[in-house]
């Protein structure tokens, strides 16, 4: 059992037009999804651009309206509640934690490092000030940064460093979830590297659960215990790691899977030709795997844990 | 140093960088971006420049066809291009081989493309400057184009104002943008760096049908391994603004030997099975990309990331080595690396 679980979640933004700018349409953003997160797990979520991943992270974490579903916390509906501040969903707003994909954007430039950490410390704890800078050197202290960093600004620092104070300001209150949005894909290789380790650490630490958000599927493998794929709006594919990664069912999840490029020169020529005859199988049998309205079928048990959006006649492509 | 240019010394290469160094103006003092850089490239080849930001790998393009600020910017050695040093070309005579000796494709497709400008406006610039033909003939060619690099419906989308496209779609534009001119030579500065994979794999298939079709040769400047397994013929290893490995692409993968090279496909996150134990660490290099003014000029410039290699191990004024036949590898500590905490 997940300690956080999302029931049939929608996310829809309206269309305006016509004479009285009346609500013509809908766009669906996040149409129908549901899954859960284990504690200490993590949480795989890819998809292109558009998918609509994003857009789940930011209304698990009250930054998006939810248009209908619920999200349960340790078995209180806490739907919409996010920005409550007082009361019985304080623990739900402490817990759950975002880091952000530009490290730049998401920290006050007019904030010393300082300020910046102690930010969630004093939303939700009372710390006399000794107390706070004690917690702000511990936090520093665990994404690895000097002393000396207290005082200074944001932009001192390289994006590695700026997205480590990122993680430093998501653990302070001792937080249950984080939801990590595309949290190294500004990063270079390298520095990559070290952030992806470094959450890993904290992970074991303090029995943290992630919802990873990437569109890099080689960063979700090396960080997932459970994978979604996500495509308009809709899960295409659930799975364990090993089910998405040595058995894809859905044609999408396989296109994903062969556009990553191959790191063997070696194998080029037949990596293309597999490309390709993917791309074309998922041109022919669009039909197959989407209904008419090129909206994903709904998901079906193939395993315990193995769900694929197949046709409900059980004809979904070949098995 | 000038290895590659003897090799191929008795026939004429497409383009030949020679000792090319590219220094910044900060404070009134000039600074090394590029420092001493030798390549060459051929006729129908993919050479692919690798390096993390802060390597010196774009400024080494922007340098070969000249849009840097010549007030803030020194830049010496030579790029032989036909019988022309690009790096000495006034305004006038570089504007002519633009374009149309070579191409350029960016990384920010929305960015290079004009807002105020239809696709197919955007397109006849470059054949209103570098070619006669008249309007007529102008648009087909466009149309022509549109088609080369997979764009449905070329009459519709040509009348399109670039913010109506998709990412990918405005990507094919810059392409088409590119080849307008046929040129010989197209600098491609990581051109799928802000796609997805899926497009991003039709991107790269793209560019290397048309290369295989027209022969051109391609300098294809990345940070991503991945992108340069699938496409490059050959490949140089920046960092520090210095190349450290140049090897065939096959060669590099296979048998990589400069300790920075070793330790970026180490860090690398792989998806493929057998290649990784996903309870292991991340391999981390240690440090960071120096910046430009804190930059070691003297010794390995490697030496700083990688402490647990004695000094002895590196060269005093580190070259190129060519170790393998068509392979180069800088300074000596090669021989010697190993990661940390494991023996050699």
């Amino acid at each position: 059992m997940g300690f956080i679980e999302i029931k049939d979640l929608n996310v829809h933004y309206p269309i305006r037009g016509g004479f009285f700018n009346t609500i013509q349409d809908h766009v669906r953003a996040v149409d129908g999804v549901t899954f859960e997160i284990e504690a200490g797990k993590t949480y795989g979520l890819v998809g292109e651009s558009g998918s609509g991943k994003t857009t789940i992270g930011k209304s698990i974490i009250g930054l998006e309206k939810i248009t209908s579903g619920q999200i349960f916390y340790d078995g209180e509906d806490v739907t919409n509640k996010a920005r409550k501040r007082s009361g019985k969903y304080e623990e739900y707003n402490r817990e759950v934690q975002m880091i952000f994909q530009d490290s730049a954007s998401s920290s006050n430039p007019k904030k010393r490092i300082i300020d910046v950490i102690a930010e969630p410390i004093r939303n939700f704890s009372k710390l006399t000030p000794g107390e706070e800078k004690k917690r702000i050197l511990e936090l520093l202290d665990i994404v690895g940064m000097p002393e000396d960093a207290l005082y200074k600004y944001p932009h001192e620092f390289s994006g590695g460093q700026r997205q480590r104070i990122g993680v430093a300001r998501a653990v302070a209150c001792q937080p249950k979830l984080i939801i990590a949005d595309e949290p190294t894909s500004a990063l270079d290789l390298s520095v990559q590297a070290q952030v992806l380790n470094f959450m890993r650490n904290i992970q074991d630490q303090f029995k943290l659960s992630y919802l990873f958000i990437s569109h890099d599927l080689g960063v979700v493998k090396h960080m997932s215990d459970d994978i979604a794929i996500m495509h308009r709006g809709r899960f295409v594919e659930v799975g364990s790691k090993n089910e998405i990664f040595n058995n894809p069912q859905h044609i999408y999840t396989k296109r994903l899977l062969s556009a990553i490029p191959d790191i063997n020169p070696r194998d080029r020529e037949q990596h293309k030709t597999l490309r390709k005859a993917v791309e074309r199988e998922y041109t022919e049998s669009e039909s197959q795997y989407y209904d008419e309205n090129k909206r994903v079928y709904d998901l079906k048990p193939l395993t315990d844990t193995h769900l694929v959006a197949l046709k409900p006649d059980g004809k979904g492509g070949d098995f | 140093m000038f290895l590659g240019g003897i090799i191929l010394a008795v026939e004429r290469s497409l383009l030949e960088i020679n000792h090319l160094e590219t220094a910044f103006r900060i404070n009134d003092q000039y600074y090394n971006a590029v420092d001493d850089v030798s390549l060459t490239l051929e006729n129908n080849e993919i050479l692919a420049i690798v390096g993390e930001s802060g390597s010196g790998k774009s400024t080494l393009a922007t340098s070969i066809v000249g849009l840097h600020d010549p007030l803030n910017t020194q830049i010496k050695g030579e790029a032989l291009y036909k019988d022309l040093n690009l790096l000495n070309l006034n305004e006038q005579l570089y504007n002519r081989i633009r374009g149309n000796d070579i191409g350029m494709i960016f990384q920010d497709p929305l960015g290079s493309l004009n807002p105020l400008m239809t696709i197919h406006d955007q397109i006849a610039e470059a054949l209103i400057y570098h070619t006669k033909l008249d309007s007529e003939a102008r648009t087909n060619r466009v149309l022509e184009l549109l088609n080369q690099v997979g764009i449905p419906n070329p009459p519709r989308v040509m009348k399109q104002y670039p913010h109506e496209l998709s990412g990918g779609m405005r990507q094919r534009v810059v392409i088409a943008i590119a080849l307008s001119c046929k040129p010989p030579i197209i600098i491609a500065d990581e051109p799928t760096t802000a796609l997805d994979v899926t497009i991003q794999a039709q991107i790269l298939d793209l560019l290397k049908d048309l290369q295989e079709e027209t022969g051109t040769g391609i300098i294809l400047i990345t940070h991503d391994l991945g992108v340069v397994a699938e496409m490059a013929d050959r490949v140089a290893v920046m960092y520090a603004g210095e190349i450290v490995e140049e090897a065939t692409a096959l060669e590099l993968f296979e048998n990589p030997m400069h300790p920075y090279t070793r330790s970026l496909l180490n860090s690398m996150p792989q998806t493929s099975d057998e290649l990784e134990d996903e309870t292991k660490d991340l391999h981390v290099i240690q440090g960071t990309v120096p910046s430009l003014s804190k930059m070691k000029r003297s010794g390995c410039r490697f030496a700083p990331r990688i402490p647990w290699i004695a000094d002895e191990e590196h060269e005093e004024n580190p070259t190129l080595h060519e170790v393998a036949p068509n392979h180069f590898v800088r300074c000596t500590c090669y021989k010697h690396f190993h990661f940390e905490g494991e023996g050699e």
